[in-house]
């Protein structure tokens, strides 16, 4: 087991090397240029330009720039924006508890609701009530985020009243973050109403961001469950005479739950993705909506930094997945 | 009995003066971040309105208009030559006090020095810092203008300049020029914090600042000792980039004042009983320009037919959707010396048939409409504009190609000149018209120069140089409004519409004005 986890770990370094290099390669291709752009209508002389340039070593031979960017990389250095010249590592760490917190949420909305759908529709296949789940999920699956998230907005916030429109709490409640986490800030800054406030913020962009992989994990649920549920060992359970929710939600769930671990795995490192659109909707201040800006203002350290940690962030997901995997089914570990 | 009785008095009069005591809060929906809270080192109107309600200027734009009225300074005499501007600054005005930063003495001379001589002087100890672009500054041709800035005593200053600059007062209205502390610039330096100045501000403005959270809310508060008189209310700017979004929270209350609606939205916003949709048409131009230094279109013959054969109504309703005014001239009509004598040229295709014949191209050609990528409120489809226009000139048989680049190649290109025919627009920084008709004068033809259609015609560029001398608002009208007799008959540019800005404001808000600087003001807002 540990030299199947060390193996993985040292498989991160080249990985996070290519990454580095294509997102670096990647923005210098996109045409435009981080002083032309800030400057709107104006433009700007040659002189100060160039002037600029260099200051920001943008004069540099690309590969020069690189092999800087690799060396401060190494350092825990991941520069400074061009736009607001904060450090990038600051801001990501201060906005990104934003981007946790509700892709959490969306993960645990779209497991605790997917899987008992799954199994469901599963044990009663092709019934009234399997049709129903299915048709839902496809619809999920194939909903725009955007277009959802503002359907949700017009129908629950403005025409129902019931829930508020964007942002993560109401701004007449103010205390300095602690954790980032908004949740566990409320409740910690003893302001009446801030938790209340806090959670009905998260209804919307939970249930949008979720959206998707609750469609996901509720489809993969139902065909793993299907297929387990033919097994010898389920057969042989029903036969010993065990009660038939016992068979399904401890025998076969067991086994089946083993592939929707990866789906869960793969799908939280999509929301990552996902984020950027729900945050933008409903203006939660996360890293998605950082990134949308920096490509916006070509603020090549923030992207480069942001596409940085968040491709960690991925790698590291997979390699928990991995290893949960290799623990549900040992069988995993030893091929190779 | 007694201590309960007591007690319930004691605690009605607590709630009673907190109730009391309870400040109004407007919330403003913003559009975006602010990159930082100092105006000097940033270009864009979501900085500068974030900057706004803390600082000041020696001069100000009298809310929602475009006049020049005083600031800090309470009056300022010109030489006779033009060239010295003596400011006479306001006594008793207090900069606010944060955490970290408590000011011992009043405004004086001294933080004017010290925020011109940052944009300006090499030595200042705080050019450098947050990066050191000064970009309105140097666009603005102070450095060039500037001969020297002198404390005469602790209430007046002295700007001398190298040539006499009409249009100079209007730019020390804008934000560039804003007025920082000298005295919180040096604990700062002190303190070896010196980018604190530019990320947490501290001004003489109606509200200071209290915190920023990117990407969600900037909070201020009312400033009592404001020299202006204290604002009625407490001030918050609720970030929330996507428009449908920020109006849906117009609509609940949950701010009450939001800046570019989304133009699909105007219509239920009209019909809302709870909002004032307030509307003003914007400080703005969206042209087509015509590239005169490449054939055919160093033929003013075939700019003519071009002009005559675009349905200029069609592009208004179907690409502003109402939501603009024709452009007969270069400068909106909200500026002064508009000439609104001149007749727009009509719509009209055998007439621009005919021209085309005269210049031996009736058999038609092809060429290049260059189209913007981005949104601009003055163009808020390029692209569809193109779309128009390339129909229109099939009718002349001429076969026009749509090209369009990323936003900031797309004007370096069109600077230099690559186009034959290209959208580009602009806002108006002061709302005075040399900050137009800049852009046709024959400095800015160069190579890389912001003129795009390259024209550069004698008789114009030297009335825009004499104007730009003269102090005189009677004679600069004249030069203006026989300079846009000149444009109007060379025609190196389409004049597209200038948009009408829309603002929805609820009907709760009292004494909002929408500027036609595209500013965002609540110095004097209220709340019923």
């Amino acid at each position: 087991m540990l030299g199947f986890i060390v193996r993985r770990v040292l498989l991160v370094i080249p990985t996070f090397i290519a990454i580095a290099f294509l997102t670096f390669v990647a923005i210098r291709l996109v045409p435009g240029d981080p002083i032309e752009v800030r400057t709107g209508e104006r433009g700007i002389t040659p002189e100060r330009l160039a002037e600029f340039r260099h200051q920001l070593g943008l004069d540099q031979p690309v590969w020069k720039q690189f092999l800087d960017y690799l060396v401060q990389i190494a350092h825990g250095d991941l520069g400074t924006s061009i736009s607001t010249h904060a450090p990038v590592l600051q801001e990501f760490l201060t906005l990104f508890p934003a981007t946790l917190e509700l892709a959490l949420c969306a993960m645990l909305f779209a497991v605790v609701l997917g899987i008992p759908a799954g199994v469901l529709a599963a044990t009663r296949r092709g019934g009234f009530l399997d049709y129903s789940v299915m048709g839902v999920a496809l619809t999920g699956f194939s909903m725009p985020i955007f277009w959802w998230g503002l359907l949700l907005i017009l129908f629950f916030s403005v025409t129902l009243d019931l829930t508020p429109v964007s942002g993560r709490i109401d701004l007449l409640y103010y205390f300095e973050p602690v954790t980032g986490f908004m949740l566990i800030d409320s409740l910690l800054s003893d302001q009446d109403g801030a938790f209340l406030s806090a959670v009905s913020h998260l209804i919307l962009p939970t249930i949008v961001l979720g959206t998707i992989p609750l469609a996901t994990i509720a489809r993969m649920t139902r065909s793993t469950m299907l297929e387990v549920l033919g097994e010898d060992y389920v057969r042989t359970a029903r036969a010993k005479g065990l009660s038939p929710f016992r068979v399904v939600n401890v025998h076969a769930l067991r086994n089946a739950l083993i592939p929707v671990v990866t789906v869960i795995g793969l799908q939280t490192g999509m929301l990552m993705g996902g984020a950027v659109l729900t945050e933008y909707i409903f203006s939660w201040p996360g890293i998605g909506t950082w990134l949308i800006e920096s490509i916006q203002r070509r603020d090549y350290p923030v992207l480069q930094g942001g596409v940085l940690m968040i491709s960690g962030l991925v790698i590291l997901i997979n390699i928990l997945v991995d290893v949960l995997y290799g623990v549900l089914n040992p069988r995993i570990r030893h091929a190779r | 009995m007694k201590i309960s009785t007591r007690l319930l008095a004691a605690s009605m009069l607590v709630v009673g003066l907190a109730a009391g005591a309870e400040a109004k809060t407007l919330v403003y929906c913003s559009e975006g971040s602010p990159e930082n809270f100092n105006p000097q080192i940033n270009t864009t109107g979501t900085s500068f309105d974030a900057a706004r309600p803390v600082f000041n200027q020696l001069v100000e734009f009298e809310p929602g208009t475009t006049n020049v009225v005083p600031g800090l300074a309470e009056s300022w005499e010109v030489s006779p030559d033009g060239t010295e501007v003596t400011f006479h600054l306001r006594k008793g005005v207090k900069f606010h006090s944060i955490k970290g930063f408590t000011p011992t003495r009043d405004f004086n001379a001294d933080d004017v020095l010290f925020s011109f001589n940052r944009m300006w002087k090499e030595d200042s100890p705080y050019h450098k810092v947050s990066g050191g672009a000064y970009d309105y500054f140097n666009d603005m041709g102070m450095p060039d203008l500037l001969k020297s800035i002198d404390k005469v005593d602790d209430y007046t200053v002295k700007f001398t300049l190298t040539r006499p600059e009409a249009p100079f007062l209007a730019n020390l209205a804008m934000d560039f020029a804003t007025i920082l502390s000298a005295e919180y610039a040096d604990q700062m330096l002190k303190a070896g914090t010196p980018e604190q100045i530019d990320q947490v501000p501290v001004g003489t403005g109606p509200f200071s600042f209290v915190a920023y959270q990117k990407d969600n809310a900037i909070r201020y508060k009312a400033f009592p000792d404001y020299w202006g008189g204290a604002p009625k209310i407490d001030l918050v700017f609720s970030i929330t980039k996507d428009a449908t979004a920020r109006w849906a929270k117009v609509q609940k209350g949950e701010c009450q004042v939001m800046p570019y609606p989304n133009p699909a939205d105007l219509d239920a916003i009209g019909k809302d009983e709870n909002v004032d949709l307030m509307q003003q048409p914007g400080l703005n131009i969206g042209y087509l320009a015509f590239n005169v230094t490449k054939k055919p279109f160093d033929d003013k013959r075939v700019r003519l037919a071009i002009i005559h054969a675009i349905d200029k109504e069609a592009i208004l309703k179907d690409v502003y959707l109402g939501a603009g005014q024709p452009a007969k001239n270069f400068i909106p009509p909200t500026i002064w010396s508009y000439n609104d004598a001149i007749v727009d040229y009509p719509y009209d295709v055998e007439k621009a048939k005919d021209l085309l014949k005269e210049a031996g191209l009736q058999d038609g050609f092809s060429t290049d409409i260059w189209w913007m990528p981005v949104q601009r409120p003055y163009n808020p489809n390029a692209k569809r504009v193109a779309e128009i226009i390339q129909a229109d000139l099939e009718k002349l048989n001429i076969k026009a190609n749509l090209v369009s680049y990323e936003w900031g190649e797309y004007r370096k290109r069109m600077q230099q000149g690559e186009h034959q025919m290209g959208q580009l627009g602009w806002t108006g920084d002061n709302g005075d018209p040399d900050n137009f008709f800049f852009l046709l004068g024959c400095d800015a033809a160069r190579d890389g120069g912001q003129n795009i259609a390259k024209w550069c015609n004698k008789d114009f560029d030297d009335k825009l140089k004499k104007a730009k001398t003269i102090f005189d608002k009677a004679e600069r009208t004249k030069l203006y409004e026989e300079m846009q007799v000149i444009a109007h008959d060379e025609v190196p540019v389409f004049n597209i519409a200038h948009s009408v800005v829309f603002e929805p404001v609820r009907k709760e808000v009292v004494g909002y004005k929408v500027s036609p600087l595209g500013r965002h003001e609540f110095a004097k807002v209220d709340l019923k």
